[in-house]
């Protein structure tokens, strides 16, 4: 009994100093593991102790302004059309992470940013970018909704996963593009193994590869070029005829599915329906609807098709790629439809399309560069603010030749992924916390399925609706992204700014990628003198005003 | 007609002197501009699809086969179409069948969810090119659309393919209910309205240094109209149609107590305040395994939601204006599978289409008693579409240019004489 006593009386006496040593070992912690943290950041965005990028400035600069220049200068300069200015660097900071991570960036990013002094500081910041795995993950991501579109396709056979990692894999690397689509094309073996080979697997339907969807998706995705009509019937307009079609889809036609994957079945003989034929059979030889000369004499028929896809000569080829990246980085590609492109002009170079094309191969067809030319053109550096764009007047012939950044709305994921990320004053990457991973995970998916999501039409100009209205104005997504707790940005900023304007200045930063203007300064601090309210309410209320502006959820 | 019929009637009539009094309750209750006041065929006119996902069985629902091979177990009882029998689960239904033109082989060429949705929502197959509006997008662009102050087009419960405008543009796609009859979701603002008010003139305050410079494409694209309009939506008294609240306890369980029921009586009284095309989704058609199981379960809240819908309907005066279409995906096979379920079947699959000035009490093709011979009399899709705008008084050989300039008919089809009337 006594040491029942004993043993009760001490777990009384010792809550007391438990909290104490908590009090005084959890700052400790806390402060520790902030300290391990910052390093852990510091080191790795390559930042020294005075706040500098490590990274020196990148070696293909002057290349690249060079090779961007000349597509700037295609437009050429029209006397009567002016060129809008220069943006600032934090709005071209925001496109840019918009365009390769598919959110804008944190304000610890922002802070990085600014620190950095180089007047290049935009071509080092993308330097850095393209080694960061958002970047991989996110291009990844788009990129493989071109080449599989957005069905679920056949459950067992196709691994969109395991075709996505691979794929950010062959981004963050670098691997040359027509290496990428080579290996997409002629994959052997088994998908989970070997993931390019998804996008073989993507096409099967019932037991069969579907020839005729690989045919009709290598032609858009890969060459820009819409050739699905000619599957059923020959049309006027088009240089294509069905017996392209069917010459292209015979190149796919001998793969299977067996136990070790996919492999190509060697001397079969494609054959189609055809009721005029004699036994309602006709058989399809391998056909290209154009280059010929470029198809080669060894192979699988697959080998054979992906080396004439990425032929140097194949210009359709490189001009795809250019335009589809073009489009991902200013919400517009240079041709619309993306996939429907022009043929290649006759006389070289005499679009920006096929200057942009011939460099991209001639650097050894790497996204990189791609990425890198592109981002250094005015087109992309520039305001998106014209006067052709206040009044209407010549804003087509503005538009069409690239006299400012093109105006468009954000994607579904891109406007969640906003919301999530000015919700948190670090980075949400693969380093964050399990939790804000998890949380952003399941955050994305439910609001895309109440804003509905785009899918397939990646580059399509959306009017916005009501629901998504509603859903921003009102939704559970912008009160919890909102609301001030110790957790979100909005508590911390509330509680951790020294007055109001550092308050204000910190919501914008990390709403908007921008600091407030002396005007918008001057509303706020006169809406407060009208309404005092606490931080954390005034914090709330921006947060959900900059969340609901059009600014947020257009790119700019 | 049977003993059980007349029986049936007795409480049809109830049902309909309940639902007349409800009538007197709704238009008391000031829900709506004048679109919910008039009445009879001169009303505008409104399409409501009663969407069957999955994939419903034609031999458990309207085209049984009893007796035979392909039947299995199911009976067939008697319809108020002479002649005419339906799957015995479905009793109520079979007292207003004569409503309805019941449509025996419909044909499509897609066997799989997601692209036979395509075909039966929008008349086209899919193309990796164009997404192709669905039908009610189509008549909520195509009609005009009066004081309507809430979505013209609505989509009530969760189904898995959404109802979307595709090159009509997103403001065609359906305004999505996943709980029907339950408080709408994202209407409230979350805040007290004081400081509602004050986020919202911020919000207009901050705007402005945005639009600097950026008028014409800002105003073109609509934006600040889908922000008025979406505020004009959460204090309008025309909300109430979402509700159900103020219904009698009776008519809830006429519908029945459960999201499709309630979508029912929800879709009737959008339609009475004159949105212009409203579907409802009944999930679970899909039955593989158990069909005969499956297929009853459904029936059993199918039935009583459709005919419950019709007899509302009609005790209102809105039959003559609203278009009823009923169905799904595809059908199923004939063959039973060694799970006791039948597979996806888009070979000769049933409807049912009626209302809205449509004629009724017809059967339309026929399906084989073996299920080796491809149906008589064949429908295709577009056929059906072509039809429904006709009557809703919709052009359906317009052409309309896609964003990229391709011109692009409503629909391909044309309508079929059989099911207008003389």
């Amino acid at each position: 009994m006594n040491t029942s006593t004993i043993g009760t009386s001490t777990k009384r006496a010792e809550p007391l100093p438990r909290i104490g040593a908590l009090k005084l070992v959890l700052p400790l912690f806390l402060t520790t593991a902030g300290v391990i943290s910052l390093f852990a950041l510091l080191a790795q965005m390559g930042l020294e102790a005075d706040g500098q990028m490590s990274a020196k400035l990148p070696p293909d600069l002057q290349s690249w302004k060079v090779s961007a220049a000349a597509v700037d200068q295609i437009w050429g300069t029209s006397k009567t059309l002016s060129q809008a200015e220069r943006a600032d660097d934090l709005t071209i900071l925001r496109r840019l992470h918009l365009a390769l991570v598919g959110t804008v960036p944190s304000l610890e990013e922002i802070r990085a940013f600014e620190a950095m002094e180089s007047q290049d500081r935009i071509a080092q910041w993308t330097n850095h970018l393209l080694m960061d795995p958002r970047v991989g993950d996110y291009l990844a991501q788009r990129l493989s909704k071109v080449f599989v579109g957005i069905e679920d396709g056949q459950f067992i056979v196709f691994r969109r996963d395991r075709l996505n990692q691979w794929l950010a894999n062959e981004i963050l690397d670098d691997r040359p593009y027509d290496k990428i689509v080579q290996q997409m094309v002629s994959e052997k073996g088994l998908w989970t193994g070997r993931p390019a080979g998804n996008f073989i697997t993507a096409a099967v339907t019932g037991e069969e590869v579907d020839e005729n969807k690989l045919a009709g998706r290598s032609a858009r995705a890969f060459l820009g070029q819409r050739m699905d009509c000619a599957q059923c019937h020959d049309h006027f307009f088009a240089q294509w005829k069905q017996h392209d079609f069917e010459g292209l889809a015979a190149f796919y036609a001998p793969v299977r599915i067996s136990a070790v994957g996919l492999e190509d079945q060697k001397d079969f003989q494609y054959q189609v329906d055809d009721s005029k034929a004699e036994g309602g059979k006709r058989t399809v030889d391998l056909r290209v609807p154009f280059g010929e000369e470029w198809l080669p004499a060894q192979g699988t028929e697959r080998q054979k098709l992906a080396y004439w896809i990425t032929h140097e000569e194949n210009r359709r080829f490189d001009r795809a790629i250019v335009n589809r990246m073009w489009g991902l980085m200013f919400g517009k590609p240079l041709v619309e439809p993306v996939d429907d492109l022009p043929d290649p002009p006759v006389e070289r170079q005499s679009d920006p399309l096929d200057v942009l094309a011939d460099e991209f191969r001639t650097h050894g067809r790497s996204l990189h560069w791609l990425i890198q030319v592109i981002v250094q053109t005015k087109a992309f550096q520039q305001e998106s603010k014209h006067p052709s764009a206040e009044n209407g007047e010549k804003f087509d012939v503005a538009s069409e030749n690239w006299a400012m950044y093109p105006l468009t709305r954000l994607r579904p994921e891109q406007i969640i992924g906003n919301m999530l990320q000015a919700w948190s004053l670090q980075t949400i990457d693969q380093n964050s916390h399990v939790f804000v991973r998890l949380f952003r995970l399941f955050r994305e998916r439910d609001f895309l399925k109440e804003y509905g999501d785009t899918g397939e039409e990646e580059l399509a100009l959306f009017t916005g609706t009501i629901p998504q209205a509603l859903l921003r104005m009102n939704g559970e997504f912008s009160r919890q992204l909102s609301e001030a707790t110790p957790l979100s940005a909005a508590g911390r900023l509330a509680s951790l700014s020294n007055d109001r304007e550092e308050l204000v200045t910190g919501v914008f930063l990390a709403c908007l990628t921008r600091r407030p203007t002396a005007e918008e300064l001057q509303l706020i601090e006169a809406m407060c003198q009208a309404h005092p309210v606490s931080n954390a309410t005034l914090a709330e209320d921006l947060y959900w005003t900059l969340f609901n502006s059009p600014e947020f959820s257009w790119n700019h | 007609m049977s003993d059980s019929l007349i029986n049936c009637c007795w409480n049809r009539r109830e049902l309909l002197q309940l639902l007349t009094t409800g009538v007197v309750a709704f238009s008391t209750s000031q829900l709506s501009a004048r679109a919910a006041e008039e009445r009879g065929p001169q009303r505008s006119k409104s399409l409501i699809t009663l969407w069957l996902a999955g994939g419903p069985s034609q031999l458990e629902t309207w085209d049984p086969h009893p007796g035979t091979r392909i039947g299995g177990p199911t009976k067939a009882i008697d319809t108020s179409i002479q002649g005419t029998q339906i799957c015995e689960w479905y009793p109520q239904t079979a007292e207003i069948l004569n409503s309805f033109c019941v449509i025996r082989s419909v044909v499509s060429k897609e066997g799989d969810h997601e692209r036979g949705t395509y075909v039966v929502r929008t008349g086209y197959r899919p193309e990796p090119t164009v997404v192709h509006p669905s039908l009610g997008s189509i008549v909520y662009h195509e009609l005009p659309r009066g004081g309507l102050e809430i979505p013209g087009h609505v989509s009530l419960g969760d189904g898995q393919f959404a109802t979307r405008g595709g090159y009509l543009g997103e403001e065609s796609t359906a305004f999505r209910v996943f709980e029907p009859g339950r408080n709408l979701t994202n209407l409230e603002a979350p805040v007290d309205p004081e400081r509602h008010q004050r986020r919202l003139e911020t919000l207009g305050q901050l705007s402005e240094g945005f639009l600097n410079g950026r008028r014409y494409p800002i105003a073109n694209s609509l934006h600040q109209k889908t922000i008025d309009s979406a505020l004009k939506m959460m204090t309008s008294e025309q909300l109430k149609a979402f509700s159900i609240s103020d219904e009698p306890a009776a008519v809830l369980a006429a519908y029945g107590d459960h999201p499709f029921g309630r979508g029912c009586l929800v879709a009737r009284r959008l339609i009475e305040m004159g949105v212009r095309a409203v579907d409802v989704t009944l999930n679970g058609f899909d039955t593989h395994a158990n069909n005969f199981g499956l297929s009853k379960g459904r029936a059993e809240i199918l039935d009583p939601a459709l005919s419950t819908l019709v007899t509302d309907l009609k005790s209102r005066d809105l039959w003559d204006s609203t278009v009823v279409l009923v169905c799904g995906e595809f059908g199923r096979t004939p063959q039973i599978n060694p799970l006791d379920g039948r597979d996806h079947w888009p070979h000769g699959f049933s409807i049912l289409l009626g209302g809205g000035g449509l004629a009724s009490g017809r059967v339309i093709g026929a399906t084989d008693p073996q299920g080796v011979k491809s149906p008589e009399n064949p429908i295709e899709i577009p056929q059906i579409m072509a039809s429904i705008l006709q009557v809703l008084g919709i052009d359906f050989q317009k052409e309309i240019f896609t964003p990229i300039g391709r011109p692009i008919r409503l629909t391909s089809g044309q309508p079929l004489a059989a099911l207008f009337k003389a």
